[in-house]
Parts: structure tokens; sequence; C-alpha cells
């Protein structure tokens, strides 16, 4: 029974790392290549489910709406790379928290604006509702094995067009030293954009794959960029392997942590006290988790020192 | 002569009809969540008050945006206070908030009128003779709640709902009136937006109904998430996560589903009909429940002044408590810790064409007021 339900939790941990992947891995390839800290990341987010229900409500099909969230934050992702953030590598982290934190305004209003203040609707489609029976005796949603299923995916992506591509080299090259491919003839402003974009879209396929279970909203984005922060610093900053094993760490303490810290807590109080202390600490525990790591390796786990 | 008389007569009236207004001229700060998640509630709020207050001279209307952040809250209020000097604090969505923001502001001699967070403090020991609470105290639609469980025949319920004060209202109003047996009992994370795990939980416990209250974005990630997990367990929760704004991104998940609410928008009397025609006319939705709530917040404040000055807090205090202004409620009146005595109904989700709504199907309580009447000194 109890192995049963913590199987089924760890699965949750995972799907939830997988998540919190797409988008720490952009966040940590940004930081990583052009050292800016964007804390509007979780705006793509938005874009990308907005983009999602919007054209799942004109045209009922949910894949041409994950299609539509790749393409619409990527796009965004371009304009306010050229617009904007280009004008914010020389300048220092303080100025780049600035600009981004006042893009998280703009933006979150402008899709207000456009959408209004109430959720919208996005579905998961008919033939992953529903469960699987995975083992014997658990079953367990398919929509949740169709969101870890693509984490791995982009992850194995991602791990091919870093080390086996053109594009890949570049980027490593443009992460150890900018300078120098710049004066190698490669062109570094398109390099930025691409990796800027490429970020931004991995943040709007997230945000259209959760909005379709949780809520399209305004703000959707700004309490799993907190996390996904968590997971760069933990992984390492800049560190795409850092970005995975920190994403799936973070997702399956975060959920082992607040449904067994009560249960604990049980034993020696009483239940009404260890559900809501045991679920206080829960949601420190990443916090808890993160100075750990950082105690024992400053640079992260896959950090260069 | 005649002519200078009647002019006389004419700067004598206008003289007294304007001091007459000065004295019932009334400036109200409303304090709410206009951005971010949440902000349909704190927009529905609003847009409900100042249909209310349409066309009213004598009220003048400050509205800002808390963010849903108790010190932005705080600040605005010192402000609205300070500076503007508004007579009438009023808006706030949350039961943090409110606990942030209500007690400095009535003990600055201002009136405070809460359109939605009724947080078991403000009703019990920190009660005050400025605070009334328009829309109910937090535990009540929750107790109704607990209520329909027992006469569905619910017998074991695994409840949920967010560690923030009025979760854990909402759990001890459940608890209150449900006399069965508890499967499990969650806090979640106050803006948590996945439930898989809690989810996993309720499927390994053995409930035989779940009962959860989980306001704004939380319960439509929840609804979705339960239906699609396929545990094939009845529902029931407060409004709140079943109110119009809300149903449509919930989608169909939601149909069937029985929840508790002191309005609905099928309530027969003239002042409920006028609101939901006004309303929709005017804004060109159907109305929630909060804003009904804020319609009858302003309608109460249109009530006392065409009976008292506000700066005469005494008479106008009295005036308030008397409540008398027609709710969509049907009938209303204040308990001695100003907070409501009012039906509180069972409805259910149910498609009228291709829009989700709700329908009346019983009254859950009759008259129903609060459990800290008797902690109130007041």
């Amino acid at each position: 029974m109890t192995s049963i339900l913590f199987f089924e939790q760890l699965l949750n941990g995972i799907q939830f790392g997988t998540m919190l992947f797409l988008m720490s891995a952009g966040l940590t390839l940004i930081f990583g290549v052009m050292g800016l800290i964007n804390l509007a990341h979780g705006s793509f987010y938005m874009i990308g489910a907005f983009s999602a229900a919007l054209i799942a409500g004109l045209t009922g099909s949910f894949w041409l709406a994950l299609l539509a969230s790749l393409s619409g934050a990527a796009i965004a992702g371009v304009l306010i790379e050229i617009l904007i953030i280009r004008r914010l590598y020389r300048r220092d982290h303080l100025d780049q928290v600035l600009a981004t934190f006042a893009l998280i305004l703009l933006l979150s209003e402008g899709v207000r604006w456009c959408f209004g203040a109430f959720p919208l609707y996005l579905d998961i489609p008919e033939n992953l509702n529903g469960t699987l029976p995975i083992l014997d005796d658990i079953i367990y949603s398919k929509y949740r094995l169709f969101i870890i299923f693509m984490g791995l995916l982009i992850a194995t992506g991602l791990y091919i067009l870093i080390t086996k591509t053109r594009l890949g080299v570049r980027i490593r090259a443009g992460q150890n030293d900018r300078q120098m491919i710049s004066a190698l003839g490669v062109d570094i402003s398109k390099l930025y954009t691409i990796v800027f974009a490429l970020g931004a879209s991995l943040a709007g396929l997230a945000g259209a794959m959760i909005g379709a279970i949780q809520s399209v909203e305004v703000g959707m984005g700004e309490p799993i960029l907190i996390l996904a922060f968590v997971v760069i610093v933990i992984g390492g900053i800049g560190s795409i392997k850092g970005a995975l094993i920190g994403s799936i760490l973070v997702g399956v303490t975060d959920t082992i942590g607040r449904i067994f810290l009560p249960e604990l807590l049980k034993i020696f109080m009483e239940p009404a006290n260890a559900t809501s202390v045991g679920s206080s600490i829960g949601s420190m525990l990443i916090y808890i988790l993160m100075a750990l790591i950082l105690i024992i390796k400053p640079s992260g786990l896959f950090g260069k020192t | 002569m005649k002519k200078f008389t009647t002019t006389l007569a004419a700067l004598l009236i206008m003289g007294s009809a304007s001091s007459f207004a000065d004295g019932h001229k009334v400036k109200v700060g409303m304090i709410t969540t206009l951005s971010g998640g949440g902000s349909g509630l704190g927009i529905d709020v609003r847009d409900g008050f100042m249909l209310a207050v349409k066309g009213n001279k004598n009220i003048s209307v400050i509205t800002k945006d808390d963010q849903r952040k108790p010190d932005i809250a705080v600040q605005l209020a010192d402000k609205m206070i300070q500076s503007d000097k508004v007579d009438v604090l009023t808006g706030i969505i949350w039961s943090n908030l409110a606990m942030a923001v209500v007690p400095a502001t009535v003990n600055q001699g201002k009136f405070y009128l809460s359109p939605n967070a009724g947080p078991s403090k403000l009703a019990g020991k920190g009660c005050h003779k400025n605070y009334f609470n328009v829309a109910w105290q937090n535990d009540n639609l929750h107790e109704a709640a607990g209520g329909y469980a027992n006469s569905a025949g619910f017998k074991n319920s695994f409840i949920l709902a967010p560690n923030y004060p009025a979760g854990k209202d909402a759990l001890t109003g459940y608890k209150r009136y449900f006399k069965g047996s508890l499967a499990g009992e969650i806090y979640t994370k106050l803006g948590q937006k996945d439930y898989a795990a809690e989810i996993a939980q309720i499927r390994a416990s053995g409930a035989d109904s779940v009962f959860f209250f989980l306001p704004g974005g939380m319960g439509i990630g929840f609804m979705k998430q339960f239906s699609q997990s396929g545990i094939k367990l009845p529902v029931v929760g407060p409004a709140f996560s079943f109110d119009q704004g809300i149903l449509k991104a919930v989608g169909d998940a939601a149909l069937g589903v029985k929840n508790t609410s002191q309005w609905s928008k099928d309530i027969d009397n003239n002042a409920n009909k006028k609101f939901v025609k006004d309303f929709q006319s005017e804004y060109g939705r159907l109305p929630s429940l909060y804003a009904s709530q804020g319609y009858d917040t302003g309608k109460l404040l249109i009530s006392a002044m065409s009976k008292a000055k506000v700066k005469d807090k005494d008479k106008f205090r009295d005036a308030l408590r008397k409540a008398d202004f027609s709710s969509t409620r049907g009938k209303f009146s204040f308990d001695k810790n100003h907070h409501p005595i009012q039906d509180i109904y069972v409805r259910e989700v149910i498609k009228e064409g291709e829009i989700l709504t709700n329908k009346i199907v019983s009254v859950g309580l009759k008259d129903h007021s609060n459990a800290y009447v008797s902690e109130c000194k007041m």
C-alpha cells in the first residue's frame, strides 16, 4: 500500500522535475552564454500558455496549440531580445535584474490587457485523458507520463544539440570565451538571439503543457521562475546537465517532502498540528536542500569553480 | 422686488443644499487585487461595488491594487487614511491581507466594510465596532458544505485547503458540521497549482467523498487534475472554486459538482434580478458571488448614508448595523459581531446552453450566523 503510494509520488516528483527542467534549461543557457540574469523568463512560460489557449480555442487542436506555444514564445523571445535585452549584456547584473523585472510587469499587464483577468480554458487532448496501468497495481495519469516523455525527449535533443552540432559548438565556445569567438568571425549577436529564443520557446512549451492541467492565467510564470532559479543554483549556473539533475532533485524532494513529512510528524504529534507544521516545513525543504548543497559545493553540483 | 426674492430664495436653497451635500459626502478607499493571480476576484468585487454606487454624486471612490501582497495593502491603507483622508475602506479579498490592514484601520476610527475576507479572528476576539463584514464569516460556506455532506450520506471525507488563515477556517468550518470521520486532512501551499501528490493520497486513502477549499486558480488546477485522475468520488466545496469567473476555465470537469454559496444568480428577489440584469448590461458578463458581495457592500453604504452623516460616527455605525438595504441575497441582517445572518444555499454546476453556471438545489443552512459571536466583546 505505502510502497505503491511512494512509487506514484516518485513519478509525480519526476514529472514536476521534467517541467522544471524545461524552464531552467533555458534560464541556465541564457545565463551561461550571455551572462544575463533573466527574471522575465517566467513571462515566456505565460506567453506560451496563452498562445496555446488561443490556438486551442480557435482550432480545437491540442497539438497545434503546443506548436503555437513554441512559436509564440520564440517570436516574443526574438522581439524582446532585439528590442530590449540586447542592450543589457554589457550592463551589470543589478541593471539586468531591474530591466527584466520591469519586463515582467509590462508583459503581465500586456497579456491582461489582451486576454482579460479571468483564467482561460485549455484542456488536454481526449486520447491522453485518463490513466494507464503500469506494473501491477500502479495506475498513473497518461498525460503526466506524456509530460515526462516530452521532458526526456527535449533533454536528449538538447544534449545532441550542444555536443554534436555546429550551433552547439558555438554555444559552448560562447560560454567559455565571448571575445574570442566573435574575434573568430562568429556572428555573436545572431547567436545570442538564437539562444534567447530557444530558451523562451522551451519555457513557452512548459507553460502550455502545464497550463492544460493547471490554469492559464496572468502571473502564472512567477512561482515556477523562483523554483527554476533554485534549480540552476543547485545544478551549477550554465550547466544543462546540472539543470537536469537539479530539476529532478528539486521535483522529487518537494513532492515527497510535502506528502511524507506530515505523515512522519504524526508519529509524535497531534494530527492537526502535524499537518500544518509538516506542510510548512515541506514547503521549505527545497531551500534547505539548496543551502546544504551550497555549503558542500558553493558553485553548485556541476558548476565551474 | 419679486425677482430679487426668488433669486434670494434660490440662493438660500442652493446654499443649504450644498452644505447638506458636503456633510453627506463619503470618500471610499478600495484596496483590492487587480493584477496577477487572483485578480479576477478583485475585479468582480470592484465592478459590483461601482455598479451599486453608479451615479451617486455623494460617493467618491479611490481604487488601488494590492497585488495580493500584505505589505503593499498596508502601505495603501496608510496612504489612503493619512493623505487621501478617506472615511470608509473596503475591497480586500484575501484573509491574510485583511488581518494586516483591518485592525489598524478601525483603530484609527475609520470604517471598514469587508466585501469578502472574514477571518475568524476578526469575528471573535478581534472584533471591532467599526468593522462590518458584508460577505460571510470565513467558516460559513464550509459549514454548509459539512451539513450537505451529512445529508448526502458521506461517512468518510478527505479534506484539503491552503495553509493560510482562511484555509484553516475552512477545514474548521467543515469539521464543525460534518458528522463522519476523516480519511485525511491536508494543508497545501498557498498558490499551489499542481495536486498530483494530493490526488495520489486521496486515491490511497479509502475516502468516500472529497471536500476542498481552493479559491481562484488553485481550484481550476485541482478540478481538472482530479477529473483526469479517474477517481470517481463525489466532490463538495464552497462556491469559490465554482464561481462564474472560474467555471469557464474548469470546463466540463465541474459539471454536477455540489457547492455551497450565500448567493446565486437564480435567487428569486427583485434586487437580485435587477443586479444580474444591470451587471450583464454594464460589463457584458455574468456576475459572480464576489460581484454580488461588492454590490451589497455599495448598497449597504448608501443605505447608511441616507440615515446619518459619516462624520457622526456613532449614528453612522448604528445606520450600518441596521443593514436597511435590499440585498441581492434577500433576507440579510448583522449579528452582534457585525457578521451576516443569512441563508446558505447548496448549488449544482449545470450547463445553460453552452455556458456553465450554477443552480440552487436546496437551502443548506437557514438564517445562519457564525460560531464566534460569543467570543466578541462589543
